[in-house]
């Protein structure tokens, strides 16, 4: 960590730093989001106990994925933002670059084709980094700017969102892609979009949309996105899942039937009960209080976020706290959306809950950046 | 002109960011309460009904699959159907313990020990959860009763009705309409699981499976509320299965009959083409098989006793026998000399018993050794002269001979819908550099100009390459469906129409043809003799054991099974062709005197009033 150290020293002669720093701001540690994501994992770790049937090697894995996201998400802290500031072009040239060598020399894994893989190292999954990049782009270009941005700079910044979004699209990945574009998308709603612009898009795609269903898709294609938008017309496919954990959910009632005690998601009636659906076995066992419970700490979560993005000392920062935090919100609200049938189904876990290490090393780190963000403010300024 | 220089400001810019988290914050907290009355009217408002579906009852969605199309041939005589019968279905999730209800099925239904495994297999392949599997199909009332009694000790086993695919007349249309089978492993990574979700029969061979997407139709499903016992409470909500299409053929079953029956005992394929549509007429393939057998899963002895018969009764002749198309060809071979300008239809070639290449000693030997004289084209036709076509051969070179044979089909997959044509083998010099590595020798050009050597054609190409001489060039591609619920097929990919230099060379031809069956000298005379109508026609041999140079061919000597197969191509009327026909009589030795009134008795049947009404008669089939 010698760049850190040497910033730091650099920086603390120029104000000519004199009170001593917070333990908390010395280690770069965020103790009100450790908390809140120590919570949620130890949560996680008793649903996912119940939605994977009682399958202890599931849950090892996911606790030691749990312990490489902290320390990923620790040493992440430790960078200064401006360092990772300096980098970020290089990161999103490399992000593509990645993306690209997945379409051309990809893994392939039911149906989709996700992961590189390095013979007898690793296999990983560019897209994931670039769930991270995004927003790290994005605050970089639009943070030099004034703000709001102008068109030009609203032009580019939409080019720099589509082409690692259709990247992860064409992988066919639609839940990542997602979630990659509205971080990008975050970032410049934040900049202070023109509403204006908002508005205008809308009207745009409205009728291009409207123009598209009648002339360009052909039957089955119509078929499709209505089976998407509501699943519930599919109950063979799709809709076979919605109409489980709707069931599973419902039957949960206040209280719920305790835990180990639901029935629909023990008689394989529930699939990927210890995935995506997870959050329908919560509601089984725990009733609304269970579900209204982890909303609340989930809202803490967010809410801290915001605090942090609010005393970000620079543009950069605000832009890429308050991207982090809101794709965290998005994560939330599409999967439960989703499971309980307000949503279309797209493949969106449940953070720091659902069974799967990737996604959970990418959170993790996402919060390493929000910690850092909120320990290397300048101590003086503060006062 | 000097641009005005921005300043970044600061303080306006984390103002507007504050302003836009206020606004985030505002939404976040809107749509979370979004989620939170959604989950209340889940587990409050509705509590009761998910309750009451999950304590004792649980929501299950059935599929209910489509009724597969039917089939009939073009008088609407039915070649498959659909027939109700009952199943055993099993739901594993519900069965406390498989072995001892597999036990007590076997005491119960009297099965052998080999019925019970097939039922395990079938059960084995079960695809999603709670699924119901039919496992033992075509019960008895009895049977059904016995279980009905029982039904108490067999938690999980359900008695359904169901339909199964039923072939009518079984063998007689086996190796055309194909059959359906039970899905197997590679065909479910194949289709779509939504779509065969109720559906466990797929169409394996022919029609069947060509059309498979048009006969087998959209699934429907239904939801139901079933006790923990898998007893159907309540539907909740029905959607209506969309059948399959309806196929009608163009095969005429009164036809195949006639075919049958003229093909009496013997092996060997017949097909009859009707040259302006490509509709097939006829398909036969003997010895044939029972199609039934197939659909719910043949046992092991029947298989084994149809997989190692002599007769190869699986074979389909008809698409997938292979063999020398022998003097068939040499219509076909005399339009490419005469288009090709390689000869004129008054050039004459002496005949006295072989022909030789120059600087060779080989002697190609014609059929008649003694040797026919002085030959022209529509003489060589008509006597079936091979020392002519030895010439025809030598100067048109193998490659004119494949660039014309071809268009006539040869060597190429002809067929609009018939399921796994073999394309044959029309031999050329870059055909043998790159798969024998060796060069063309000259003497296989000549055995090539008589339809011997590397050449391999199935009847179903004859009876295209005839048909298209019957159409003097027009190109319509065999094809088994007339239409589906009134949809014709799909025409694309319709070779090229072959044009020739001069058009007449197609009634030259067809003349010579009709020699063969009408003049003094024509090889199959006999078989055309008190016709009231004028056909066209080629006889042909395609040798089954290379004879060695110099040996005598015996046919005594030879094992029945080693004579020749006798050809015949032919079409009728001479003047507008109703009706094209090729035959093969494996071993039948003669073409002339075995293959040619097989098609005699076709071109009656289709072209003059019927005397009786034909049935398939019950003793032509082995």
């Amino acid at each position: 960590m010698k760049t850190w150290a040497s910033t730091r020293a650099a920086t603390g002669g120029q104000v000519g730093l004199r009170r001593r720093e917070p333990l908390w701001q010395r280690i770069h540690v965020d103790p009100w989001l450790l908390l809140l994501i120590l919570v949620l994992g130890a949560v996680g770790g008793f649903v996912l106990y119940s939605g994977s049937s009682r399958s202890i090697p599931v849950l090892s894995r996911q606790g030691v994925s749990f312990a490489i996201g902290l320390g990923a998400m620790l040493v992440i802290a430790q960078f200064n933002p401006r360092f990772m500031q300096r980098w970020v072009p290089f990161a999103y040239i490399g992000g593509v670059l990645l993306l690209l060598a997945v379409l051309l020399v990809g893994t392939e894994a039911k149906g989709a084709q996700r992961w590189l893989t390095i013979p007898g190292v690793m296999r990983f999954q560019p897209s994931e980094l670039m769930k991270l990049i995004m927003p790290m782009s994005m605050a970089w270009y639009l943070a030099r700017r004034n703000l709001p941005p102008s068109f030009k700079y609203v032009a580019v910044g939409m080019l720099i969102i589509l082409l690692p979004t259709v990247l992860v699209l064409k992988q066919p990945d639609l839940g990542t892609s997602l979630l990659v574009a509205s971080a990008g998308i975050f970032v410049l709603l934040l900049a202070g979009l023109r509403w204006r612009y908002i508005i205008g898009a809308s009207v745009l795609l409205a009728p291009a949309a409207i123009a598209m269903w009648f002339f360009v898709l052909h039957p089955y294609q119509k078929q499709r996105v209505l089976t998407f938008l509501n699943p519930e017309s599919d109950p063979l496919g799709s809709g076979w899942n919605i109409i489980q954990s709707k069931a599973a959910i419902g039957s949960g009632g206040v209280f719920g039937k305790g835990w180990l005690q639901g029935t629909q998601s023990h008689l394989d009636f529930l699939p990927e009960g210890h995935t995506d659906f997870i959050i329908a076995v919560l509601a089984e066992e725990f009733g609304l209080v269970g579900v209204c419970l982890l909303l609340m700490v989930y809202l803490l979560v967010i809410a801290r976020g915001f605090y942090i993005t609010l005393q970000a000392q620079d543009s950069f920062g605000k832009l890429l706290a308050g991207s982090i935090t809101l794709t965290f919100f998005v994560y939330v609200f599409v999967n439960i959306g989703m499971v309980s049938g307000l949503l279309p189904v797209v493949g969106v876990p449940l953070p720091l809950i659902s069974y799967g290490g990737t996604a959970l090393v990418t959170l993790l780190s996402g919060f390493g950046i929000l910690m850092s963000i909120h320990t290397h403010r300048k101590w003086m300024t503060q006062g | 002109m000097a641009k005005p220089i921005h300043l970044k400001d600061h303080s306006k810019d984390s103002q507007i960011v504050q302003q836009r988290i206020v606004l985030a914050a505002v939404l976040v907290c809107l749509l979370i309460s979004g989620l939170v009355a959604r989950m209340y009217h889940l587990q409050v408002t509705q509590f009761e009904h998910h309750s009451t579906l999950s304590e004792n009852n649980r929501v299950h969605v059935q599929p209910i699959p489509p009724g597969r199309g039917r089939i009939y041939d073009r008088n609407q005589v039915i070649l498959a159907e659909n027939r109700p019968s009952f199943s055993v279905s099993i739901t594993r999730e519900r069965v406390p313990d498989l072995p001892e209800t597999f036990k007590l099925l076997q005491t119960l239904l009297e099965l052998s020990d080999e019925d019970i495994e097939s039922s395990r297999r079938r059960l084995a392949q079960s695809r999603r959860p709670f699924e119901s599997v039919p496992v033992m199909f075509e019960l008895s009332d009895e049977q059904i009763a016995r279980i009905s009694v029982n039904q108490f000790r067999l938690p999980g086993v359900e008695v359904q009705a169901s339909f199964v695919r039923h072939y009518p007349l079984a063998e007689h249309f086996a190796h055309a309409v194909g059959y359906v089978g039970r899905i197997n492993e590679q065909e479910l990574k194949r289709i779509d699981p939504v779509a065969y979700a109720g559906t466990h029969y797929i169409g394996k061979t022919g029609i069947e499976r060509y059309y498979e997407d048009l006969l087998h139709g959209t699934v429907g499903y239904e939801e139901v509320e079933t006790n923990a016992r898998g007893r159907v409470l309540r539907v909740l909500k029905r959607t209506d299965p969309l059948p399959g299409r309806d196929l009608t053929l163009h095969l005429d079953s009164r036809l195949q009959a006639v075919a049958e029956r003229a093909l009496g005992n013997r092996r060997g394929a017949v097909i009859a083409i009707e040259p302006e549509t490509g509709g097939v007429l006829a398909f036969v393939s003997q010895p044939g098989f029972d199609p039934n057998l197939f659909v719910t899963g043949i046992s092991y002895a029947d298989y084994g006793a149809l997989r190692d018969s002599l007769d190869q009764p699986l074979f389909n002749r008809v698409l997938r026998g292979l063999y020398p198309p022998g003097s068939t060809i040499k219509p076909m071979v005399a339009i490419a000399g005469l288009d090709s300008g390689a000869a004129t239809r008054s050039s004459r070639v002496f005949d006295p018993g072989f022909y030789q290449l120059p600087n060779y000693s080989h002697k190609y030997r014609n059929w008649n050794r003694g040797g026919d004289g002085w030959v022209d084209m529509a003489r060589a036709i008509a006597r079936s002269n091979d020392t002519y076509f030895y010439d025809l051969a030598h100067k048109i070179g193998i490659d004119g001979m494949h660039d014309y044979l071809s268009k006539f089909g040869l060597g190429t997959r002809v067929s609009l819908d018939l399921f796994e044509e073999a394309a044959g083998l029309m031999p050329s010099r870059e055909w043998k550099r790159n798969a024998r590595r060796q060069p063309w020798y000259p003497g296989e050009t000549l055995i090539t100009g008589i339809g011997q050597g590397y050449m391999l054609t199935t009847p179903l190409q004859l009876a295209q390459a005839v048909s298209l001489v019957a159409n003097k060039g027009v190109w319509r591609r065999p094809r088994l469906l007339m239409h589906a619920d009134g949809q014709p097929p799909d025409e694309s990919g319709t070779p090229e129409n072959i044009e020739l230099k001069n058009p007449e060379d197609w009634d030259f031809i067809i003349s010579a043809m009709e020699d063969v069956m009408h003049a003094e000298h024509g090889t199959s005379r006999t078989a055309a003799l008190g016709a009231p109508y004028r056909m066209a026609g080629k006889t042909g041999t395609a040798q089954v054991v290379a004879i060695a140079q110099g040996e005598r061919y015996d046919s005594e000597s030879l094992q029945e099974r080693h004579r020749d197969h006798a050809l015949f191509v032919g079409f009728a009327p001479v003047d507008a062709p109703k009706i094209a026909v090729a035959v093969m009589v494996e071993n039948g030795e003669s073409g002339g005197r075995v293959a040619a009134p097989v098609a005699r008795a076709l071109f009656d049947a289709w072209l003059l009033p019927a005397v009786e009404p034909v049935e398939f008669s019950e003793e032509a089939q082995p």
